[in-house]
């Protein structure tokens, strides 16, 4: 019915629009919804974890610039629930539009973060594990792996998506807060499930900080303590055979957060390519909204205890 | 034969993994809803275990003064931070809820503030208390001011009935 009042040029024309009308009306009952403090990061990732029971849905989009290619408009849905005060997981669903050429669906992750130490210490390390079922063409760009280079991504979709990737990716999230000031360095596995592939080596590093410390006695949208700013810097650092900092790409992104009191997280990057194998420019902005007591929500429709 | 070969081989490839993804997901939901309420139930098992963190707040972090100890727009802004992170499991009114003991009871009340600001920190995490270092540090100290201004008589009496948050 739906498809049929919007026009299908329409669709074909917008379809992440799709996907963020899907993203934001399929749970929008019955929960409540809680003001996040999230930080301003979209690729590194610090030591915080959903709260439990808690589900936060994203929307982050990616423009990227291409050489030899066409441009591209990146896009992927996170759905992140707190399982409990040390565990998180997390489903990304991902497509992108190539400009010229097509929109695909490009494919799922399904992501587990482990809290390795109960209470907080100079350094809090977490455990990363992530499961991908992508295809070539997929675009997001969440990580820079191995020798991964702009020319990659430059063949068409058609080309692109005849390869399948089952990869396995694991990542230690090292974070530390203090003085207002968050620092996490992430340094990332990832070994494609084919045996005869090389387990391939990333890195990601942030630093941000709230604009002030001391809340406002007042609700505002623009108050300084709304707006976290910071900059992350991510890249590969090649495979087993080759390793290091040659062959791959690297990015710089200053990075933003807007922790809106109306419960939104308005996230914006933009990521600027360090050498000849990087993207000129990666655009990216993220919209979030958590909603409180999901766990319980969906227990309830299954006949759990109120 | 090759057919049904051929169609046993799709189904391998396409359906199967499909329907492993969604039942492994279903399965993960599960877990993490069950995990969830033992550590809700482990926590409210008594009430005194409920309050047990308090105790084991080492000795320095407990004497941590409180730098907006009487500074009145700190409990403003301290209520306003409750209300954003912290209300969903504790309760508007602090009186408690579901997931979140009362903070209206003595225990908590009588607590120092560094005590408070050390398990606001590090949080309860086997009990379910996420760690909230997130917050810049006086955010949380507007918290703990926020929550000791609320030991007025006539909010002790709600910590006994937490539903009338």
């Amino acid at each position: 019915m739906v498809a049929r009042i919007v026009s299908e040029p329409m669709l074909r024309k917008f379809p992440s629009l799709i996907f963020i009308a899907l993203t934001f009306s399929l749970l929008f009952c019955g929960s409540s919804l809680v003001w996040a403090q999230e930080s301003p990061y979209i690729v590194t990732y610090d030591h915080y974890l959903e709260e439990p029971g808690s589900l936060e849905v994203e929307y982050f989009s990616t423009f990227g610039t291409q050489r030899g290619g066409n441009d591209f408009d990146a896009f992927w849905t996170e759905f992140e629930y707190g399982g409990t005060a040390w565990w998180t997981t997390e489903v990304y669903l991902a497509g992108q539009t190539t400009f010229d050429d097509s929109t695909i669906f490009t494919g799922f992750r399904w992501e587990n973060r482990f809290r390795l130490l109960q209470r907080e210490h100079l350094v809090n390390p977490v455990l990363y594990i992530e499961y991908e079922n992508t295809n070539g063409a997929d675009k997001i760009l969440k990580e820079v792996e191995g020798h991964d280079v702009e020319s990659d991504y430059a063949e068409s979709n058609a080309v692109l998506r005849k390869e399948h990737d089952h990869e396995l990716e694991m990542k230690l999230l090292l974070s530390s807060t203090f003085k207002g000031w968050n620092v996490a360095l992430n340094p990332i596995v990832t070994k494609n499930l084919l045996p005869s592939e090389r387990w391939e080596f990333a890195y990601a590093i942030g630093a941000s900080r709230p604009l002030a410390l001391k809340a406002s006695p007042n609700r505002c949208n623009f108050c300084r303590e709304n707006f976290i700013a910071g900059v992350e810097m991510y890249g590969g650092l090649g495979d087993t055979r080759s390793s290091g900092l040659h062959d791959t790409s690297h990015y710089l992104a200053p990075v933003v957060a807007w922790n809106l009191p109306s419960d939104w997280t308005v996230r914006l990057s933009s990521g600027f390519g360090l050498n000849d194998n990087s993207h000129r420019l990666l655009l990216r902005w993220g919209l979030s909204r958590e909603f409180s007591g999901f766990g319980e929500l969906v227990g309830r429709l299954f006949g759990g205890r109120p | 034969m090759r057919a049904h070969l051929a169609w046993f081989r799709a189904i391998g490839r396409i359906g199967l993994a499909n329907i492993g993804i969604f039942i492994f997901g279903i399965s993960v939901f599960a877990t993490a809803r069950a995990l969830a309420q033992n550590e809700y139930a482990a926590a409210h098992k008594n009430k005194k275990s409920t309050y047990a963190a308090l105790a084991e707040v080492p000795e320095k972090a407990r004497g941590r003064k409180n730098p907006f100890e009487a500074d009145t727009q700190a409990v403003a802004a301290g209520g306003k931070l409750f209300e954003q992170h912290c209300a969903d499991c504790h309760g508007r009114k602090a009186g408690g809820a579901r997931k979140g003991p009362s903070l209206l009871r003595e225990e908590v009340q009588q607590a120092t503030p560094g005590t408070l600001f050390w398990v606001l920190t590090n949080g309860v995490v086997r009990r379910g208390m996420p760690v909230w270092s997130k917050l810049p540090e006086p955010e949380r100290w507007q918290i703990i001011t926020f929550l000791h201004s609320l030991n007025s008589p006539s909010m002790n009496s709600q910590s006994e009935n937490p539903g009338l948050h």
